[in-house]
């Protein structure tokens, strides 16, 4: 057996997470715990319009954030449309991940003619941002959530393709693989045994920059009014139905508005951190 | 450089072509126009009847090669639900929009320009980490909260500027300006926020290189070493990036618009969509994704116009 130093490189330190990414981290875990905890406790019911307190400021009549003008409780609210958000967020990213990784594998594997066909349709198909597909299908199936999650959804595909496909592209050119090649592996081995396991990482990365892009699509639609139905708690519906009372009463469109920027930023931010550890060649290039 | 120009016309006529297949086979298949002309009463056989006498039965690509090119000479049809003709109502919306568009990215890069190489030249100082951490919370603010954030402070509050309405520019150019402020600062200050981080970086580069330090070895300031050898090169990256933003305000519109009630292309189909005019959609979203590869089809001209190294490129 030979010296354990020679075989196996010492690991590299893992650098200590920024206090950006820790910030990030905690509002997301944050907002996980509002949906999660909404499920079975809420300040109120949130249907309950409290008549005598309509249009109220925080801490009057206990509630936390005040009311709207129909008398319903925005921390409720607030807190059930954390659940839309993020339940849009995870069919629509989970959508693009699992339609877009195989593509970008698969793009990145294949000879470089039909590579570079894949990645010309993947630009055509990126010139279609999030809203625009929304629109059309709200337009001919009518505006729903389910509408905006494959909105949403289908619009994130060519960001993961484009993605995955520069990362399979380096795991191709390593020595590993082209040892697999030689003993005889076959193309669809070589993708699930040493691909899939290498650019993993970058998925997890992708995911949460798209669950971001998601979190501002659905937003926009239900400000629209082509997202979730005023049946459904979403704090882009909050902020439309805010919009009437601007004038009189304009915390109330403020609290679902700090609510989107917290939920992006914090998004936005675990990704770049995520993206600091694993994939060291982005790492401050955006 | 003719080779290369002839490349890209070609891929920017190839997307064309298979975005607008794409748009309106969504918009056409199942007879989705005649579907949405009967509204909710319309029988299945009343359908099946208004769709073939529409012709929307014949051969999908023969009804795509009549529409697109219609379309090419700016005849989008008429309306089943408001009864006008789509065209011509789509480019008096375009020219409102184009307004909005303009403006805001020139607060984009009003905004971006110095922050972004105040907060290079001063990288590593206190100033410099402020500068980039106020970029930093731009992005995370999407333009409908700023928005909504700017009426409520200088429309609502300060009753300095009006909180929403469209003035024309040719009969009262002074109101239109003040209309205009707060949208053009709504969608214009979230991207000169993002556009800044990529300044930043440019510089950054650039102010590592060796041909700089030249400079600041013959007596130039950092700010003119820069402005006389760095930023030519600086502007590359920058570009890119502006072509992404002008597709960004464009599709941002749909909402800045929604809000201010401006009349432009966004507003419209934005009502288009929820009042299920679905030709009105189709001419409208084909002439906005037309417009975003056409931006991207000129940034790519313009990377030749200004980076010489590219040109020499021909034979790739």
């Amino acid at each position: 057996m030979s010296a354990p130093a020679t075989r196996t490189p010492p690991k590299p330190k893992r650098r200590p997470l920024s206090p950006l990414v820790i910030f990030g981290l905690v509002v997301v875990l944050f907002i996980v715990l509002m949906a999660l905890v909404s499920f079975f406790w809420t300040p109120f019911t949130p249907i309950y319009t409290d008549l005598k307190n309509r249009s109220v400021g925080p801490f009057t009549g206990g509630h936390w954030l005040g009311t709207d003008r129909t008398g319903r409780d925005i921390a409720t609210r607030l807190m059930l449309g954390a659940r839309t958000t993020l339940y849009v967020g995870i069919v629509a990213v989970g959508i693009a991940a699992i339609i877009g990784t195989p593509l970008g594998i698969l793009a990145g594997m294949v000879r470089p003619g039909a590579s570079e066909f894949i990645m010309r349709t993947n630009d055509i198909l990126l010139a279609f941002p999030a809203l625009l597909i929304a629109l059309i299908l709200a337009a001919k199936y009518g505006g729903s959530i389910t509408t905006a999650m494959i909105a949403i959804g289908v619009a994130s595909i060519p960001g993961f393709i484009r993605v995955i496909r520069s990362g399979t592209l380096q795991v191709m050119s390593t020595d590993y693989v082209k040892a697999a090649r030689v003993a005889g592996r076959r193309g669809p081995a070589i993708a699930v045994r040493h691909v899939l396991p290498n650019v993993a990482g970058l998925v997890i990365v992708q995911a949460s920059s798209a669950y971001a892009i998601a979190i501002l699509a659905e937003a926009a639609l239900s400000f629209l009014g082509l997202g979730a139905p005023p049946s459904v708690s979403s704090w882009g519906r909050m902020l439309y139905e805010g919009q009437s009372t601007m004038t009189t009463d304009p915390l109330v469109s403020v609290w679902p508005g700090v609510a989107i920027a917290l939920a992006v930023l914090g998004f936005n931010l675990l990704g770049d951190g995520l993206r600091d550890r694993y994939d060291p060649r982005m790492a401050g290039s955006r | 450089m003719a080779w290369q120009l002839l490349r890209r016309c070609l891929i920017f006529l190839i997307s064309t072509a298979v975005a607008s297949f794409l748009i309106f086979w969504i918009i056409d298949s199942d007879c989705g126009p005649a579907r949405s002309a009967l509204g909710i009463g319309g029988t299945e056989e009343s359908v099946q009847a208004l769709c073939t006498q529409m012709g929307l039965k014949r051969p999908l690509i023969v009804q795509y090669w009549e529409w697109i090119t219609h379309a090419a000479t700016g005849d989008f049809g008429v309306s089943y639900i408001s009864r006008r003709a789509i065209g011509p109502q789509i480019f008096d919306q375009l020219s409102v929009t184009l307004w909005l568009v303009l403006g805001a990215i020139v607060v984009a890069l009003v905004v971006a320009l110095p922050l972004g190489m105040a907060s290079a030249l001063r990288h590593g100082k206190v100033s410099g980490n402020i500068l980039a951490a106020i970029s930093q919370i731009g992005i995370a603010i999407p333009a409908f909260v700023a928005a909504l954030l700017l009426v409520l402070v200088f429309a609502v509050r300060l009753r300095w500027l009006p909180a929403n309405g469209y003035v024309v520019p040719a009969s009262d150019p002074a109101e239109f300006l003040r209309h205009m402020i707060l949208p053009w600062l709504s969608l214009g200050l979230v991207q000169g926020a993002v556009l800044a981080r990529y300044v930043r970086s440019a510089v950054l580069d650039e102010l590592g290189q060796d041909y700089l330090r030249t400079a600041r070895a013959k007596g130039l300031t950092p700010l003119q070493a820069l402005r006389r050898h760095g930023l030519r090169n600086a502007s590359i990256p920058v570009l890119t990036v502006i072509g992404v933003q002008l597709v960004t305000v464009l599709v941002g519109a749909v909402i800045i618009e929604r809000i201010f009630t401006i009349p432009g292309i966004g507003k419209g189909l934005a009502d288009a969509a929820q009042g299920q005019d679905l030709l009105t959609v189709q001419g409208m979203v084909l002439t906005l994704v037309v417009a975003a590869l056409m931006i991207s089809f000129l940034v790519d001209v313009l990377y030749n116009v200004i980076d010489p190294r590219l040109r020499q490129g021909a034979g790739r």
